[in-house]
């Protein structure tokens, strides 16, 4: 035969805790090797604030969090839903507005228009998006796209909010506490999305992505099963769209930017589709790269677009997916 | 009297607009996010061509809706097609097309060149004067739209009932697997039918464009108006495009009237909502919410 | 003879058609409780329609469908299934992405099932196995464990009417049942549809193999063009004139 042919083989690692049982508090070992990169997770977030060179890249970390929020959220609701929506800068800014108005016009304090700001973000969200979710399709898709548009187009029609000027000042968060905050929140979504996941519901979500036909037909109200996977989601978005306006002391416009929609959707592919960590981890990539490349202007968002196709057509797994692989498996060549 | 002389011309401009994404989504199912980007694309390769190299206007117009087609093809061909089938993959590719386009369009950062941004870049209307009638006055380019939306209608009608590859597109667009079983190549129809909604988009924007300038925030306008047309319509039907333009064009123009240019998005979305809630599969919705596919 | 059965499913002059195509032909049947009606008829005769029809799946363009004394005409899927009305799919849909015991866990987590569990409603995951094993997943070869995009159609179909069970039903509508398998994978699916009904379970069952119909049906409704031709005992509709002209052609006689 000409020339040698070799393949690829995968080998699972010979570690007992891989399999579906009691091996994982076995032994030191078996324990660490499934700790390790969750640990290595967790210390990473939290370190990287100290490890930061200035005030200013401290502050891109916090905005990296919000950007992994918005990517986990996209994430859960396209990967183990279903339901694609390009539409996540409407989150941040109905987020946004309503926590920086209760403390503009009311004065509430910081303490309680963030979680004003969630959930009562996340009923407006789900509400308005709730005709969209008994069709299938990319119903969805299409409507959540226009609604950042259509918000910019209420505000500035109505003079509404402050109209172009946005709200300012609003009450801002110390600094550290703001980065700790965020960063943990990014760690309890993970863990609590996947959590969520795991259980019974999160399989009736799966239900629904892989076959909702099978689903109706077993006695499962889809779209109330929707709307509670909606509202987590954009409780989740509209966390960060709270956080975002007392963590810069604005509320305006550019919170509704394509940014936040398009960086999300990014980090996610780029991270590792369907996996909830992955999207927070490229969420922290992107969100310092994109910084460096401050000066292009506008051509940021090209750069994600370009990040994302590169990655669905050339590594559709995602960076996360890739590592995992590479942590469970030994590869290499053989000859045929 | 104005207001239905000059709400028909809108309806015209939202069935301009709707129709290339209306025609790529019914023959291939797929949601064309490039759309907006092409439209703009169009205005600004027809722009470079008059002013930069001198070109005449017919010929700078053919070449850049080629051009603009070619885009469309090329699009399909090296990337959709890779993600054929997998919904979530070919929304979110499809829309970062989109958008990498429409702000790369905006050019800013490269070197010195300050993009094409600001009111100066405008494209020549195709036919300059004002008709004065006895009831109205209306400029010619906007019955211009009136005329080119007429001919494409009929060109599309007469070409999916009588030309060869029209049928096929139609029969991809009925039933794909059908038309595979009968030899119909769907992937080039896909092809063709983003070449040719390409070309629709481009056409769209010569005949518009001249209304107003060039500029990258109406990009995302025509995708929200193709859009919100094809949704209040119903998907894939033509008698749908057709009514929803009708009511868009002239609920808006009424709108304009009393209020003002600047609720009219918000009319435009009142009415998706309303559409959502009341008749979700549209107008005259070929996809059903509940389609059984046994 | 027998003492009166409870009507449980009432198709009442049901019309259907799509485009130009007549599926359904006012048609009109009853379901008795605790039978096993088999309904046949060449392809194309309207016979996955009027299941979609029942089920909720499809709404007619006129008559009525009730369960009961309920109206199922016009409710969605779920409602029906809610009220016990469930269904097998010609075309298998499992989850393809979670192990096959998992797959039962959609169902039993619905409403209705919550509510017929009782005090062991909270290990779904147990009940899902042992459902599994009702239907002949061997347990002790980890079959329950698989996912389910690796199992053969046998077990397919078989989860599919776990599927069904796990809703406790008052009627299963098995689409197409024994379609697609080989005959080994048949003679075991026999014993099964027999097991459920000697439980007395109510079913309508859609099929082409006629022979092992047959052997589980009590009556037949035969269907031709998505016209009902011949209702009654097996034996007497075979003999009926016009089911042997749909099956085999107007030229032969007998």
């Amino acid at each position: 035969m000409a020339g040698e042919e070799r393949r690829k083989e995968r080998l699972d690692r010979g570690i007992k805790a891989r399999a579906e049982s009691l091996y994982a508090v076995s032994s030191w070992r078996e324990a660490s090797y499934l700790l390790a990169p969750r640990a290595g997770l967790i210390i990473g977030l939290l370190i990287a604030p100290l490890l930061a060179p200035s005030l200013y890249w401290q502050r891109v970390i916090g905005l990296a969090g919000v950007y992994a929020l918005l990517a986990l959220s996209f994430d859960f609701l396209a990967e183990r839903v279903g339901l694609v929506c390009i539409g996540g800068a409407f989150m941040i800014g109905v987020g946004g507005y309503i926590s920086g108005g209760l403390n503009y016009y009311f004065g509430l304090p910081v303490v309680l228009t963030i979680p004003i700001g969630t959930f009562g973000g996340a009923i407006i969200c789900t509400l308005v998006w709730l005709p969209c979710l008994p069709l299938r399709g990319i119903y969805f898709a299409v409507v959540t796209f226009m609604f950042p548009f259509l918000a910019v187009s209420v505000i500035l029609a109505g003079g509404l909010f402050g109209g172009t000027e946005g709200l300012s000042p609003v009450a801002g968060l110390p600094n550290w506490v703001g980065i700790y905050l965020i960063l943990t929140l990014v760690l309890v979504a993970i863990f609590g999305v996947r959590r969520l996941c795991g259980e019974d519901i999160g399989l009736v979500f799966q239900g629904i992505k892989d076959n909702d036909q099978a689903v109706l037909a077993s006695a499962v109200n889809i779209t109330r099963v929707k709307i509670y996977a909606l509202f987590v989601a954009t409780s989740i978005g509209c966390f960060a769209g709270a956080f975002v306006s007392h963590f810069f002391g604005f509320a305006g416009l550019s919170l509704f930017a394509i940014d936040f929609t398009i960086m999300p959707i990014a980090a996610s592919i780029m991270g590792g589709p369907a996996t909830l960590a992955g999207p927070a981890v490229g969420a922290f990539i992107l969100a310092p790269l994109s910084e460096l490349l401050r000066g292009f202007g506008q051509l940021r968002v090209v750069f994600y677009c370009v990040v994302l196709v590169g990655f669905i057509l050339f590594k559709p797994e995602g960076l996360l997916n890739w590592a995992s692989r590479r942590y469970h498996q030994f590869e290499h060549w053989v000859k045929v | 009297m104005d207001v239905f002389v000059y709400g028909m011309v809108n309806s015209m401009i939202f069935f301009l607009m709707a129709v290339g994404f209306s025609f790529v989504y019914g023959i291939s199912r797929l949601p064309n996010f490039a759309h907006g980007a092409l439209y703009v694309l169009t205005g600004f390769i027809t722009w470079s061509f008059i002013n930069k190299t001198g070109l005449p206007y017919w010929p700078s117009v053919i070449i850049s809706l080629i051009i603009v087609s070619m885009t469309g093809v090329v699009i399909y061909q090296f990337v959709m097609i890779r993600v054929r089938g997998m919904p979530i993959s070919e929304i979110i590719v499809s829309f970062a097309i989109g958008l990498g386009i429409l702000e790369g369009l905006r050019l800013q950062g490269i070197g010195d060149f300050k993009g094409f941004i600001g009111p100066g870049y405008v494209l020549p209307p195709f036919i300059d004067g004002v008709v004065s009638t006895s009831w109205v006055m209306i400029d010619l380019q906007r019955l211009l739209i009136i005329a080119v939306g007429l001919l494409i209608l009929c060109l599309m009608w007469i070409f999916t009932h009588y030309h060869r590859i029209g049928m096929a597109l139609k029969a991809t667009a009925q039933n794909e697997r059908a038309a595979l079983m009968l030899g119909i190549n769907s992937d080039r129809m896909a092809n063709i039918a983003l070449g040719i909604g390409s070309a629709l988009a481009g056409m769209a924007a010569i005949s518009v464009m001249p209304l107003g300038n060039i500029n990258c925030e109406s990009g995302y306008n025509v995708l929200t108006n193709a859009i919100a047309v094809c949704v209040i319509g119903g998907l894939g039907s033509w008698r749908g495009t057709a009514l929803a333009a009708l009511i868009l064009g002239l609920s808006t123009t009424i709108m304009s009237s009393f209020g003002g240019t600047m609720w009219n998005r918000v009319l435009v979305f009142g009415i998706i909502i309303l559409t959502l809630i009341v008749r979700p599969s549209g107008l005259f919705g070929q996809q059903k919410e509940l389609e059984e596919r046994v | 003879m027998n003492e009166k059965r409870k009507v449980l499913i009432k198709v009442r002059n049901v019309n259907k058609s799509f485009g130009g195509v007549v599926a359904v032909d006012n048609l009109s049947f009853e379901l008795l409780e605790g039978e096993v009606l088999g309904v046949i008829g060449p392809n194309g005769s309207g016979k996955t329609t009027i299941v979609n029809i029942i089920t909720g799946f499809l709404k007619p363009d006129s008559g009525e469908v009730f369960f009961m004394d309920k109206r199922l005409t016009g409710l969605s899927p779920f409602k029906v299934a809610e009220l016990g009305v469930t269904r097998t799919f010609q075309i298998v849909r499992p989850y393809p992405s979670m192990k096959a015991y998992k797959n039962l866990i959609v169902p039993l987590w619905s409403q209705r099932a919550r509510r017929f569990a009782g005090s062991r409603g909270g290990d779904r995951d147990a009940v899902a196995i042992d459902l599994l094993e009702e239907v002949g997943f061997e347990r002790d070869a980890f079959v329950p464990y698989k996912l389910a995009s690796a199992l053969p159609l046998g077990y397919l179909k078989r989860l599919e009417l776990a599927r069904c069970l796990a809703l406790r039903p008052e009627v299963i509508i098995c689409d197409e049942v024994f379609s697609g398998l080989s005959m080994s994978e048949i003679a075991s699916m026999l014993p099964l549809v027999e097991k459920l009904r000697m439980k007395g379970a109510t079913l309508i069952m859609v099929e082409h193999r006629l022979r092992e119909l047959f052997s589980v049906a009590n009556r037949l409704l035969v269907m031709n063009f998505g016209v009902k031709i011949a209702e009654g005992e097996p034996e007497q509709v075979m003999e009926d004139e016009r089911v042997r002209r749909a099956y085999l052609g107007e030229e032969i006689s007998f």
